[in-house]
């Protein structure tokens, strides 16, 4: 099985797009494949807890614990989550909170990388 | 010893969008990963700029005095400061007027590194040595 490495920057609401990255991820993960997924810019504001799910909006929070389950493991840059002002105990329980160095180490072991760029 | 190489191919001005700007900071990176790698790996990216990426890449911004944040400018004068290759496309600075004296410099920093105004062909071929190539 491949290892695949998924750098997520869109904002979860605004366009489909961070939706398809989750859903990408969980598909490989499904297949077996180790995923690891790295969110970076806008991305990063869905790492929140308590994430109200309304019908007319994504929601990150549902979809990022059930991938977690499923062992792909999630990051979240630091920086750019605490500029959004989200605080470390704020975010959900399991994802990762790190530097970008951690993305590099990914794409180092990873057979593929995915960087789904954002606005 | 195992180096990975990676192509950062930036193609969208860093004034429109945060993610283009974000490839910088992350190609900058590779300085720390060690911390998270075995000894002996090591990741070395190439920050090439193309198409619109090579918009905004000027020296002289104000970035900070205007808006108190980091400038392009100041990212790339860190980029070259740590050694990092940046390759930025000689066609498209033709394209969009931009002299090549323009582009900023971190000698008076102390960096050895400059800016490399190359063919797209050179771009081309750092893409092609890549074992990852990530388009921002």
């Amino acid at each position: 099985m491949g290892n695949l490495t998924i750098g997520c920057y869109p904002g979860l609401v605004g366009s489909m797009t961070y939706d398809f990255a989750l859903k990408l991820a969980d598909a490989a993960a499904t297949k077996g494949h180790k995923v690891s997924i790295w969110f970076s810019g806008n991305a990063t504001g869905s790492v929140k807890a308590n994430q109200k799910h309304l019908k007319d909006y994504s929601t990150g929070e549902k979809y990022l614990k059930a991938l977690l389950e499923k062992g792909v493991e999630i990051c979240t840059c630091e920086a750019c989550t605490v500029a959004r002002g989200v605080k470390k105990d704020e975010g959900i329980p399991g994802i990762q909170w790190n530097a970008m160095h951690w993305y590099l180490a990914k794409i180092y072991s990873a057979d593929r990388v995915l960087l789904i760029g954002g606005e | 010893m195992s180096d990975i190489k990676l192509a950062f191919v930036v193609q969208r001005p860093q004034y429109k969008g945060e993610t283009s700007r974000l490839a910088i900071t992350h190609a900058i990176a590779y300085q720390t990963v060690e911390i998270l790698l075995e000894d002996g790996q090591t990741v070395t990216p190439k920050l090439c700029f193309i198409g619109e990426g090579v918009l905004g890449l000027q020296k002289g911004q104000n970035a900070m005095d205007l808006y108190g944040i980091t400038s392009t400018e100041s990212h790339m004068k860190n980029a070259l400061l740590v050694d990092l290759d940046v390759l930025v496309c000689k066609e498209d600075l033709a394209k969009y007027g931009i002299p090549e004296a323009a582009m900023p410099s971190a000698e008076e920093m102390g960096a050895d590194k400059s800016i490399q105004i190359v063919p797209f062909t050179e771009i081309q071929k750092a893409v092609e040595e890549a074992k990852h190539v990530l388009f921002f």
